[in-house]
């Protein structure tokens, strides 16, 4: 049962915040167009963590520009749409946009140090980034800010309003960004590699305080990651990335208890973190991500999977269900009996 | 096995303020010591690996090490001779044998040099002349696992792992016997973690180098080292076999650190973060065991007395009052 449209469940494409459909992106360089997304298909159904997994290359940024129409001006779309809320973001007004941006989907960044700026304090940065609304007087905006400063776990949050974001910790920084991404009520939150340049006490503490943000607020998260345990600590679902191809998707359990695609398998394999036995020989994926200017006929991951037979340098995959809810691209996915 | 490296009572202190500045605020102690008390023997061919949360002090040890960062007092033993005071030819000999890979690849290469130049610029550093610079930068990139037309880039042709590469042919150009690795796999995808680990494992079985490796990926350390240290604050709160540590962590602050590791499982998530809060201050050092302020553990006596290093089971000493394991308890 080979599916036309591989989607996380029908029933919850119906009510899913953001959903990407088909989408390609190319960018235009002087070698020739790199195909950066092809048909990548995603949905974020409301109220979930949604974790995009991939390595350096795999198309994670592209695709979260994408979702907020921050692509650079050599982008091309080559098809596809990018739904929020059933309006497709690639396609509207300015006017539209504006809205969209930091109000209905806002985004935690991946270093908290040059997330903020240095020379205003934060709660100038906290106040200002309530621009929209005109309701509300400048002391009602602060005592906003507090509150979500408060929420976040930063102590003293009326008097810290004042500092400026060098007197803060890097854990405190990154804090900071995420009750500011709070302050405008997303529907969509997208936190990219948020505890990347954390240490692992202060990442354990962030991933923590997400999912009580999420539990409380049932807000949508889009979660993207090269870190396997960080996913499987937040998310409900998980999209895996290689070369600007969803190659495997499915809710957390299904992809890291039973990975249907060879590149999701080798992954896991590589991750230190899940070897039993100590060992020097780690296991590595050998070869390279292909080019993504000059792409390989067949499937996209021939080159370097341990299972390749002569159909994969021939035939790229279609995306099929192994199960309801969980889908993968290759030749060898076929539906698994539920046991 | 014989000790290549001998550390002993090792302290580095950085001036905060300058004197006359110090005087006029007031500030009766104007330094912060980034390294204390620490102690270690690292075996030859071996590797040893440095744990600790960002401004532990793994990176001033290391630099302090091989005579970056100016020691207050403590004594290295290198090879049987000690480095420290030494200067010129002799500074310069001890470096040949000591070499250090710096954090983050791609920044610590020079983007105006080709890969050629990079990896010979040891030998002209040192004025080895006689040396074929082609030939040594064939057989440098053979090493690592690189194409000889490599020898022709620039830095930024290269990606996260061929960077790496390339840091690791720089380090191996004089033949040391230890090499000082700052966060060899940072940044980089786990597929290509493997195979930089893999290469500095190699290497090390062909040439019997000695590593001290300094991290924070816990994950990395378990496979790769045969024994460990954790810092904090600028001390060693425990040290010893890296298998004996995993199996039984002793201080709480090690237990801490091996909970937050986050486990590739989703049916094994976390209820609750064990270590909260954050690295105090180095110029607010707490009184006492300075994990007391965020030590699950911690009762009075932490506050008010200073644990000495005990060895609690043989090889593994720690800094507790209050230990995980403790054959007496």
């Amino acid at each position: 049962m080979a599916a036309v449209h591989p989607v996380i469940a029908p029933e919850a494409r119906a009510d899913a915040v953001l959903d990407v459909r088909d989408l390609s992106i190319d960018f235009a360089t002087p070698r020739g167009p790199v195909h950066a997304l092809r048909e990548v298909n995603l949905t974020v159904p409301r109220g979930s963590v949604v974790g995009v997994v991939g390595e350096s290359g795999s198309g994670k940024t592209t695709l979260i520009s994408a979702a907020m129409r921050l692509l650079p001006d050599n982008a091309e779309l080559r098809g596809g749409a990018v739904l929020f809320e059933g309006e497709d973001v690639l396609r509207m007004s300015p006017q539209a946009l504006r809205n969209l941006r930091g109000q209905r989907i806002s985004m935690v960044f991946q270093d908290p140090m040059t997330a903020l700026n240095p020379v205003l304090s934060i709660g100038q940065q906290m106040v200002d980034i309530q621009y929209r609304d005109r309701g509300l007087g400048r002391a009602a905006k602060k005592r906003k800010a507090a509150e979500l400063l408060r929420r976040v776990g930063i102590p003293d949050p009326m008097q810290r309003l004042g500092n400026y974001p060098h007197e803060f910790s890097g854990g405190m920084r990154q804090r900071i960004a995420i009750a500011m991404a709070l302050l405008g009520n997303p529907e969509l939150l997208i936190a990219d590699e948020p505890t990347t340049a954390l240490d692992v006490t202060m990442e354990a503490q962030i991933i923590h305080l997400l999912r009580e943000l999420q539990q409380d607020y049932q807000s949508s998260i889009l979660f993207i990651s090269h870190n396997l345990g960080l996913i499987a600590e937040l998310c409900d679902y998980v999209v895996i990335l290689y070369a600007g191809t969803v190659v495997e998707q499915g809710t957390v359990r299904d992809v890291f208890h039973r990975p249907q695609h060879p590149y999701t398998e080798a992954l896991l394999v590589c991750d230190p973190a899940l070897l039993q036995d100590v060992t020097r020989e780690l296991p590595t994926i050998p070869g390279d991500v292909p080019d993504l200017v000059n792409l390989p006929r067949g499937c996209i991951f021939a080159e370097r999977c341990p299972r390749v037979f002569e159909r994969c340098r021939a035939e790229d995959p279609a995306t099929r269900w192994v199960s309801a809810g969980h889908a993968a691209r290759c030749h060898l996915a076929s539906p698994l009996e539920r046991s | 096995m014989t000790v290549l490296l001998d550390v002993k009572d090792l302290r580095v202190r950085f001036r905060t303020l300058g004197a006359i500045r110090a005087k006029l605020a007031g500030v009766a102690d104007p330094f912060l010591d980034a390294v204390l008390d620490v102690s270690f023997q690292l075996r030859a061919g071996t590797t040893f690996g440095l744990v600790g949360e960002s401004g532990s002090g793994k990176s001033t040890l290391g630099r302090a090490i091989l005579g970056l960062t100016p020691i207050e007092s403590g004594t290295i033993r290198f090879d049987g001779m000690a480095p420290m005071g030494l200067s010129g030819s002799a500074l310069s000999a001890y470096r040949r044998n000591a070499a250090m890979m710096f954090q983050d690849p791609v920044a610590s290469l020079s983007p105006r040099l080709t890969v050629k130049a990079l990896i010979t610029e040891p030998f002209v550093i040192h004025g080895l002349k006689d040396r074929d610079l082609d030939a040594e930068a064939r057989r440098l990139l053979d090493m690592v696992g690189l194409p000889a037309n490599f020898a022709g880039r620039y830095p930024h042709q290269l990606s996260g792992g061929q960077a790496r590469r390339v840091g690791v042919a720089r380090a191996l150009a004089l033949e040391p016997k230890l090499i000082i690795a700052d966060e060899p796999t940072a940044g980089l995808d786990v597929s290509v973690q493997g195979e930089i680990l893999n290469l500095m494992a190699r290497l090390q079985r062909e040439l019997g180098l000695t590593y001290l490796i300094i991290t924070h990926n816990l994950a990395v350390v378990r496979h790769i080292c045969d024994e460990m240290a954790i810092m904090y604050m600028g001390r060693f709160v425990e040290c010893g076999p890296t298998a004996e540590i995993f199996a039984n962590p002793g201080h709480p602050y090690t237990h801490g650190l091996l909970a937050a590791q986050p486990h590739p499982d989703p049916d094994r998530r976390r209820q609750d973060v064990e270590l909260k809060g954050e690295v105090p201050s180095l110029a607010r050092r707490p009184s006492g065991c300075e994990f007391h302020t965020r030590c699950p553990r911690a009762k009075e006596r932490c506050s008010t007395e200073r644990p000495e290093p005990r060895e609690i089971v043989p090889g593994q000493t720690l800094r507790c009052h209050y230990p995980l394991l403790d054959p007496a308890a």
